[in-house]
């Protein structure tokens, strides 16, 4: 394949990991940005959204597109009500404070994903797309669905950053985010807030993760990995930035993209971990964060 | 608590320590000895942690570092089993000297994430030079590699001796720091590090020494752990090896002494009696680690000395 | 999807209970509650990377126990099975090695697959003096990295399965192969051995695509295949295979292609009429033991399905989507039978007899096909401690994969690279 098809594909290709990145990394960039705690569990909120795809497939019958959206609606409803319930019983009562937050969230993942093991067995399952198509260009096809989740992930962004920039519940979001205490003498129950935001940041895991099973597969460790590249996109965004999430996911995705397809991949992930630990000690608030480290 | 019980205090903990090897049966000596091994990596994480408010999610890069830089030239040279600890725990504070270089200049959750993101670059590393490193799989140290002072290591009573003896140690090393005007330097630079600055101390240079002796720590666990059971391999350089020391330094009580050893042993058993019971002991786990978080923060020694002993260190 | 009884770690003893009451009226009086139970451990990946395999790796041993025991079990003891989960962690193989000897006082220890487990738990094993028998397919026991006290007795390592493929490759398909690897010590076995041998062969190997072992998207690696290549051979493992052959068949289309092989140990516990998969249609592969029961199928191969609870597709009897790692989970059975045959050669009283048991299991060469040895003849090489088994190659047909070639246990051999018998215990 010649250099240009070569690149066409490594943009392609940059572009969907991009949208998997920010798709992944919205709900903790949420949680993070309002809350300032570490949610460990993040990973396994995605992974129960994905394994939920399948289950409600598999339970639902019939077309695709079918059990598709009913997973799409019915999975962050259920991860969003465990969120809820771990931080009113959990994370509440410990002030969610930094550390023991992160120590919470990491039982929290542990329970999950061995739930999930026990429930859902070891094996990986894969989950069809709702839809089949193939875009066959002259060099080589591409799946219809990987495109799909770019705009999904344009889709939900936007939706995000409306909600957050323009409609009351941002609103109370942002306060709470600039100052708990002042938005507490304004009268914002920052109790109540924190619990929602922490089942919204798990909601928006889960939908990630039915929107990219159909690209990937369902598998109770799967979380693992995914928690990891959501910390690094939302940190070199800048904590509690949306655009920074963003235009982090599509520096990654894109760069990942094009030097994993010229390079030793192992090598090109090496270097690229020690670039953003880089940006990240030079740079620590992020892109866009503010100057508060 | 005068200077002078705290001491015995420790000490007895020690002569106890040093006893069991004989109360215990084999089974639960051996483990006793995984278990001191880990604890001193766990007290190391305490004195980054514990103490100085140093949140690493990294620390498995160290304990790796340790373990390789001594296991490496024992395999390809068959260098002795001393040199294998010297090389390991210089291995271990060297790395983390180096890292720390670059991650101190962060703080909070950045500081956590560049500590992991460098443990990553650690683990791929060895995964990508799998030539020398042995990768994924690992090797195992040849016998005469596991020999020190004559003791052959392979055998339970020389085991558990050295397992004891880094242990005791690093504990006693611990109590001194910080009981001494670095350990009062460290929890000055947790509490808050901008008044530290104004009365005079670099910071910088302070996390560095605590960091880079965490190291230490860390490396001499490594390399042990890779003489006493003869293997290294990459996955001592996953993420689970850096949540571990957190884990078992939160449970015992971080910024207590002795605490890394009672919280090591806490999970360990936890996690054995949990997988004799069901398949699902990671979800035991798990859930221990909620409860305690809830309702035991300040871990078992910090309980302890919230409750009885104001002044145990 | 059944799970399996919950009996915690200890092993189903009701197939025990029901062999001796079935034994009490058959066999002589020297069988009987009054003989002490013979202990063995099982070193299981119950959680973690490689549960999907320790779950029919337990399945399948406690069906062999059972089979034992009902016919009077090892030297007229009833035969019992610790399992202890490893959490397919090296550094917790160890400890359950520990746990299962010395605490549980087994007389040996056998069934760990994963590579980096056994490597870490070979060492204590031999520090224990005690046998280890891995079911592990890989090459660390025959190139000599191991010990005395571990032997390979159920299945053969990945050298001996790769090389029979190569001339028929290289006859079937093509001599021009690019090779999708994955990047660590499994992968570059297969890219070590089989360049080895297609070189041997006359043929060339145009790429070696490595990809990182936590990679979760392909297609970027599909345009580095060059135009020249005929064959892709493919040995991509873990979760993302299923992603893998999706993105393969999104890549290449119904449009010109080069034709694929692989090692069912990418689909092993997977169904290969999944949706998404169907690119593999018409594709070979390497198996163990044929998922599908072929049309020349052995004597015994009815019963040992029947044993284990698998159906004529490879998947549980249970249920129809579970599908067994077919390919690989005989090596239990085959070594629980092992076992059986040199404690019994070498009367084994007790751990006294451990040494002699070892030198007793050396000495064994010719495993004939039976119920004991359900996945084909076998020959063990005592200086290795590696048996040699024959391999097969199966089409996918109509999305199962169906036998087509059967190699020769002859056709494995490479000359050996340790000789165990003149190290010391």
């Amino acid at each position: 394949m010649g250099l240009g098809p070569m690149l066409l594909l490594a943009l392609m290709e940059g572009l969907v990991l991009a949208a998997v990145l920010a798709l992944a990394a919205s709900g903790l960039s949420l949680v993070f940005g309002v809350m300032r705690v570490v949610n460990v569990a993040h990973g396994a909120f995605f992974m129960l959204g994905a394994v939920a795809a399948y289950v409600v497939a598999a339970w639902l019958g019939g077309p695709r597109w079918a059990g598709f959206l009913a997973a799409l609606a019915m999975a962050p409803l259920a991860v969003a009500l465990l969120a809820m319930l771990a931080d009113i019983l959990i994370l509440r009562r410990i002030a969610h404070a930094p550390e023991a937050t992160i120590v919470a969230t990491i039982g929290l993942m542990y329970m999950i994903e061995q739930g999930t093991l026990t429930l859902f067995g070891p094996d990986a399952r894969a989950v069809a797309a709702p839809f089949d198509f193939r875009l066959q260009l002259p060099w080589f096809g591409y799946s219809g669905y990987k495109l799909f989740v770019v705009l999904a992930a344009v889709v939900l962004l936007l939706a995000l950053w409306w909600l957050m920039a323009r409609s009351k519940a941002g609103l109370v979001m942002r306060a709470t985010q600039l100052d708990p205490d002042v938005a507490r003498a304004f009268g914002i129950n920052v109790d109540r807030v924190y619990s929602g935001v922490f089942a919204f940041g798990a909601a928006l895991a889960a939908i990630a993760g039915v929107l990219i099973v159909p690209i990937q597969q369902a598998h109770y460790l799967m979380g693992a990995s995914t928690l990891l590249l959501s910390f690094i996109v939302v940190i070199i965004g800048g904590l509690g930035s949306l655009p920074g999430t963003l235009l982090a996911a599509l520096v990654i995705g894109l760069s990942d993209g094009i030097i994993s397809m010229f390079w030793s991949p192992t090598l090109a992930k090496i270097i690229a971990t020690l670039l953003v630990t880089l940006v990240l000690v030079f740079r620590p608030q992020g892109l866009f964060g503010a100057s508060r480290a | 608590m005068s200077g002078a019980r705290i001491w015995t205090l420790h000490l007895a903990l020690l002569a106890a320590l040093f006893a069991m090897q004989w109360v215990l049966s084999p089974y639960h000596a051996t483990n006793l000895a995984r278990i001191m091994v880990l604890a001193l990596f766990a007290s190391g994480y305490n004195l980054a942690f514990g103490y100085t408010g140093l949140l690493s999610l990294g620390h498995a890069l160290y304990l790796a570092a340790g373990m390789y830089a001594g296991s490496l030239p024992a395999w390809h040279f068959g260098l002795s089993g001393g040199w294998v600890l010297l090389l390991g725990t210089a291995g271990g504070t060297a790395m983390a000297a180096l890292t720390g270089l670059f991650a101190l200049r962060t703080r909070g959750v950045a500081f956590m994430i560049v500590t992991l993101m460098f443990a990553q670059t650690g683990h791929l590393a060895l995964l990508y030079f799998r030539r020398w490193t042995g990768g994924d799989e690992g090797f195992t140290l040849p016998a005469a590699s596991r020999v020190i002072l004559g003791a052959d290591l392979s055998q339970t009573g020389a085991r558990y001796m050295l397992a004891f003896l880094l242990f005791a140690a690093g504990m006693l090393l611990t109590l001194a720091l910080v009981r001494s005007r670095l350990g009062r330097v460290m929890r000055a630079l947790r509490e808050n590090e901008e008044r530290c600055r104004m009365l005079g101390y670099n910071p910088f240079v302070g996390k560095l020494a605590v960091l880079s002796l965490s190291g230490a720590y860390a490396g001499a666990a490594g390399a042990s752990y890779a003489l006493l059971f003869g293997y290294a391999g990459g996955s001592f350089a996953t993420i689970q090896y850096s949540i571990l020391p957190l884990l078992y330094t939160l449970t015992g009580g971080a910024g207590t002494v002795a605490g890394p050893l009672f919280g090591t042993g806490a999970i360990f058993y936890l996690s054995d009696l949990a997988a004799d019971l069901t398949s699902a002991w990671a979800f035991v786990v798990g859930l221990a680690l909620v409860v305690v978080i809830l309702f035991a923060p300040q871990g078992l020694l910090g309980m302890v000395r919230t409750r009885f002993w104001r002044s145990l260190p | 999807m059944t799970p399996l009884p919950r009996s915690g770690r200890r092993a189903i003893l009701k197939g025990m209970g029901a062999g001796l009451l079935a034994g009490a009226g058959v066999l002589p009086v020297s069988v009987g509650a009054q003989a002490a139970p013979l202990r063995l451990g099982f070193q299981l990946h119950r959680t973690g990377i490689g549960a999907s395999y320790g779950r029919w790796y337990e399945r399948t041993t406690v069906a062999a126990l059972k089979h034992i025991n009902e016919a009077g079990g090892i030297l007229g003891r009833p035969v019992e099975i610790l399992f202890e989960d490893d959490a397919t962690d090296p550094r917790r193989g160890s400890e359950v090695v520990d746990k299962l000897v010395t605490r549980d006082k087994c007389e040996l220890v056998f069934g760990t697959l994963f590579s980096d487990v056994v490597m870490a738990s070979a060492p204590r094993a031999g520090e224990l003096k005690v046998p280890f028998l891995i079911c592990s397919e890989g090459y660390q026991l025959p190139a000599g990295d191991l010990n005395r006290w571990t032997l390979q007795p159920g299945i053969a390592d990945v050298r001996a399965q790769i090389r029979p493929m190569v001339p028929w490759i290289a006859r079937n398909l093509g001599k021009k192969v690019a090779m999708i690897f994955p990047d660590y010590a499994f992968g570059h076995d297969h890219r070590d051995f089989f360049t080895e041998t297609m070189t041997e062969h006359g043929g060339e190997v145009v790429a070696k695509i490595a990809i990182p072992p936590t990679e979760t998207s392909f297609t970027r690696y599909f345009a580095q295949i060059p135009k020249q290549a005929e064959v892709i051979y493919h040995v991509m493992v873990g979760p993302a295979v299923l992603t893998f052959v999706k993105e393969l068949g999104d890549f290449y289309g119904s449009g010109a292609r080069p034709e694929l092989f692989g090692f069912i140990d990418s689909l092993e516990a997977v169904d290969t009429t999944t949706p998404g998969l169907e690119f593999l249609e018409g594709s070979h592969f390497w198996e163990g033991h044929p998922r599908v029961k072929p049309a020349d199928a052995g004597e015994f191969e009815d019963d040992y399905r029947a044993a284990v609870g698998v159906d004529d597709k490879g998947a549980s009897l249970d249920n129809p989507a579970d599908i067994a790692t077919y390919g690989h989970m005989f090596s239990t059975w085959e070594t629980l039978f092992f076992i059986k045959q040199a404690m019994e050669a070498a009367n084994y009283a007790g751990p006294q007899d451990r040494q002699k048991l070892v030198e007793t299991m050396e000495a064994i060469t010719d495993l004939p096909y039976g119920i004991e040895h359900p996945q084909g003849a076998k020959i063990f090489n005592g200086r290795t401690h590696q048996v040699f088994t024959p391999q097969y190659i199966s089409q996918i047909r109509d999305g199962l994969p169906v036998k087509v070639h059967q190699t020769a246990i002859e056709d494995s051999y490479y000359p050996d690279a340790v000789d165990y018998t003149t190290k010391s215990f």
